[in-house]
């Protein structure tokens, strides 16, 4: 992709004195979404208050936003695999919900994650099955989905917020620090690290980017094509489910209406993401600078004075210029999400 | 080029001036380039009103180009001239144009929306219009009704296209264009381009009679076919186009089938330039080739053949004669086909499998590599690159213990774009970036490497410059020599005749002709290709 616009059909050894100017070209576009955080950073620290540009600001950012970050990767996997899956911020819900409640009930933090990655496994299958023996698109399922989970969240946790999370989650998650960050941070990292790693040196990670680009190629390439978006549909919800838990950490309980604000701001972060790191494809660490990028232009925002609705009209603008962004990477060729 | 036993429509045009009939259409020295390559040259072409006109020709040789000229889609050249009912109009026709102008096309493809009714889709044209806000239902479905009925028609304007008959779906499309043509006050041209290969014999009769009956209300009607019979059947004259020449015009009724025949392949006798090594057939690798019997469904009828190890054997026929999808019933048969492949020898490791329990992993598995014909759709990802599209099929080799190496997959990719004289061979570059030829090299090359046992190819070379051409002939060549069993679907007559040992000819889903050796030529399979039926037609 990083190289769509370079010159065709020139001989290569034109090619290769051309390839320094094309070499500008497209490491800016790689590392523009980088350079506009830092740019924005920059600004905001002349223009704000003088605590923006405090390392505990940054801190305590990179901590709390950690949940999105994962959310944000766990949506990366259907993506790429052309499926989207509008429940995952409702599983990430469910899985912070049972933390707090199993919590409650005194369970251990050994025996909480497993039952809460299992219930994403289970939210995941359930949208799999859907999609692929009934062949509905993924946008209705998920988003039914998603809504039948809410429903049994409000009727769980009585429309509360549970608290009740054990201790030793959050000392693991948000009270210990490395340089000042909350380990949640690099927790979020360790996924984007695994989840490049997947995408980019397994098989099955070449395989679900083929499924992604052309069904009908993987199909007729002998790949299971069902099967790896099933796959992508669980582990997704998995790795959404590991948000829930690290949501709980942070924030000590579990609240039923968290993941609704969640979800949009996941989706803007995918899509910018895409603009970026690797042009043109659902790419983990380009999802990381964008949650940051997006998650430092509220909070300078807001320390600037804007109100809370800015929120939504920064979320919601960037999720709409990101893909806009992202066609222009594509040369506006048409989507085809099926 | 255009030696013909009959003059030139352009003789034909002045002899129908001089009795004062104006022609429907009159087109006068037409060319289109491609490139370097003359698709049309120098073409004139009349249609008398009220004529049913045959446009006949092989894969290539105009007629599309010609039609793509009236409709608007393509620009000629400088020079040429159209005149519709005596009045001259300006080329290039604008896109719509023609229809404005009273000229009515039919592809093939029909142009129906399945998912919608037929009244909707009849009316989807007037729509497109925009002329007033509002539709009176109840008045659409009468003048439906009153259409359908004037050509004894039994559409019912509520059904759902999908669930039409083929048949039935030709007919609307007809009716459609012809409604289309009704505000044109001089009756109008009506261009059917190959309505009739997917359509049984009976309903081909049924076709006929609606042209005849929408000629009847004033139409002029060209009729593109390949199918010399029908031609002969239903038309007044026929023009053949061979090579972008007018072959010549003749009147159908007082013209032999053989003659028509001779027009369309041409005399032209051609030189033996078999690719090196394809001539001889090898008998050494006898135990790796393929056996197939009893093939039946999806479009072919017990189909037997076999192809042995190093052997290139080429599929051909009239478009609809099921030789098209026999590459893809071996590697992805849809439900209900049946019969029995026979893979290298049972003796010595082969295997014999039923078609039905064949899919694209088990067929991958026993080593059979299907090139589907479209390119960007079903073969690679163009918006992936060549590294990625290449190494697909063999990602395993890649794998180390601590993941796939990166480099040595571009490298592998520079390596077999370097074999294939890949042009840029820059392995980053998006697949889409490269040209056709480029394109099927990449894509050939990556089943290649896997060394496959047996090859389906279907068009492996449409729309692919001569140079690419001929290196993927060699790569084509290479891997026979290598053991490989390759079969070869395509309509390029010259194609086959220069790297096929054998050239299977299809018929109404059968095997009509097997062409080998000194027998095998381009117009060898040309005659065997447009061959009268050698069963009787069911009145």
């Amino acid at each position: 992709m990083a190289t769509i616009d370079s010159a065709v059909g020139t001989t290569p050894a034109a090619g290769a004195a051309r390839s320094r100017k094309i070499a500008w070209k497209t490491e800016l576009e790689r590392f523009g979404l980088p350079l506009a955080w830092l740019l924005q950073i920059a600004a905001f620290g002349l223009a704000g208050p003088p605590e923006f540009m405090s390392w505990p600001n940054f801190a305590s950012m990179f901590g709390s936003q950690a949940v999105l970050v994962v959310l944000t990767l766990a949506m990366l996997i259907p993506l790429t695999a052309g499926d989207f899956d509008l429940s995952l911020a409702s599983t990430m819900t469910m899985a912070s919900m049972s933390t707090a409640m199993l919590g409650q009930h005194g369970a251990p933090v050994s025996a909480i994650i497993p039952i809460a990655l299992l219930l994403g496994a289970v939210i995941g299958g359930v949208n799999a099955a859907f999609i692929l023996y009934f062949r509905i698109h993924s946008l209705i399922v998920t988003i039914g989905v998603s809504t039948a989970v809410n429903g049994i969240l409000l009727w769980m946790s009585d429309s509360q917020t549970i608290s009740g999370v054990p201790d030793d989650l959050v000392n693991w998650v948000v009270v210990e620090r490395l340089f000042g960050i909350p380990l949640s941070f690099y927790y979020a990292l360790l996924v984007a690290l695994a989840m490049w790693y997947f995408l980019e040196f397994t098989t099955i990670g070449r395989r679900l980017l083929f499924v992604g680009r052309g069904r009908e190629v993987a199909r007729l390439n002998g790949i299971r094509v069902e099967r790896m978006r099933g796959g992508g549909l669980i582990a997704a919800g998995m790795i959404a489910a590991f948000a829930g838990v690290l949501y709980s950490g942070t924030t000590g309980s579990a609240d039923p209406q968290s993941g609704l604000q969640l979800m949009l701001p996941a989706f803007a972060a995918a899509f910018l993401g895409a603009t970026s790191i690797v042009p043109g494809r659902f790419n983990p660490f380009g999802a990381v600078v964008a949650v940051y990028f997006l998650v430092t232009g509220i909070s300078g925002l807001t320390m600037l004075g804007a109100q809370s609705y800015v929120q939504n009209l920064f979320y919601g603008g960037a999720l709409v210029i990101a893909v806009a962004l992202s066609q222009l990477v594509r040369n506006r060729r048409p989507q085809n999400f099926s | 080029m255009a030696t013909a036993i009959s003059p030139g429509s352009a003789n034909s045009g002045n002899s129908n001036n001089r009795t004062r009939v104006i022609n429907a259409l009159e087109i006068a020295g037409l060319s289109k380039s491609f490139g370097g390559a003359r698709a049309l040259d120098g073409v004139s072409f009349s249609l008398r009103p009220g004529e049913v006109h045959g446009l006949l020709g092989q894969n290539g040789s105009g007629k599309s180009t010609l039609i793509k000229v009236l409709s608007g889609y393509h620009a000629p050249d400088p020079g040429g001239s159209l005149s519709l009912f005596g009045q001259p109009v300006p080329l290039p026709l604008l896109p719509g144009q023609s229809k404005q102008l009273g000229i009515a096309f039919v592809h093939q493809n029909l142009g129906l929306v399945p998912s919608l009714s037929v009244l909707e889709n009849l009316r989807v044209g007037a729509f497109a219009e925009g002329r007033g806000l509002l539709i009176n239902w109840r008045a659409e479905r009468r003048t439906a009704r009153e259409l359908f009925a004037r050509f004894g028609l039994a559409l019912d304007p509520d059904a759902t296209v999908a669930n039409l008959p083929p048949l039935e779906r030709a007919l609307l499309a007809i009716v459609r264009a012809f409604a289309d043509l009704r505000h044109a006050d001089s009756g109008g041209i009506l261009v059917l381009d190959e309505p009739t290969p997917f359509l049984p014999r009976r309903d081909v009769e049924r076709l006929f009679a609606l042209v005849r009956g929408v000629v009847r209300e004033g139409a002029s009607v060209i009729l593109v076919s390949h199918d010399i019979d029908e031609v002969m059947e239903i038309t007044n004259r026929a023009t053949v186009l061979r090579d972008g020449h007018v072959a010549g015009t003749v009147e159908t009724a007082r013209t032999a089938r053989e003659d028509l025949l001779e027009l369309i392949v041409g005399r032209r006798i051609e030189a033996h330039r078999r690719a090196a090594g394809g001539g001889v057939p090898t008998h050494r690798g006898e135990a790796g080739g393929i056996r197939l019997s009893g093939l039946t469904g999806g479009g072919v009828t017990g189909i037997d053949l076999a192809c042995r190890a190093g052997e290139i054997v080429g599929l051909t026929g009239l478009i609809g004669s099921g030789y098209a999808a026999l590459p893809y019933l071996l590697y992805d048969p849809p439900r209900g086909v049946a019969g029995e492949l026979l893979i290298g020898d049972p003796a010595a490791g082969g295997h014999r499998v039923a078609i039905s329990r064949l899919g694209p992993g088990a067929a991958q598995a026993l080593g059979i590599a299907l090139l589907p014909g479209d390119r960007l759709g079903a073969a690679g990802v163009g918006d992936l690159s060549i590294t990625d599209n290449i190494t697909l099929p063999m990602l395993h080799e890649f794998l180390a213990p601590y993941g796939l190496r990166r480099r040595q997959m571009a490298q592998t990719a520079g390596r077999l774009g370097a074999a294939l004289e890949l042009r840029p061979n820059r392995p980053a570059l998006p697949l889409e970036a490269l040209s056709g030829g480029n394109q099927q090299k990449v894509l050939l090359a990556k089943w290649l490497h896997t060394k496959p046992r047996l090859l389906l190819l279907d068009e492996p070379t449409q729309g692919v410059d001569f140079g690419a051409r001929q290196q993927i002939f060699a790569a084509l060549d290479a891997a026979a020599r290598a053991g490989t069993a390759i079969l070869c679907a395509s309509t390029d007559y010259e194609q086959l005749a220069q790297i096929c040992d054998r050239v299977l000819v299809f018929r109404g889903g059968r095997i009509a002709a097997e062409l080998a050796g000194d027998a095998l030529s381009k117009t060898a399979i040309a005659h065997a290709c447009m061959a009268a039926p050698d069963e009787p037609l069911a009145a």
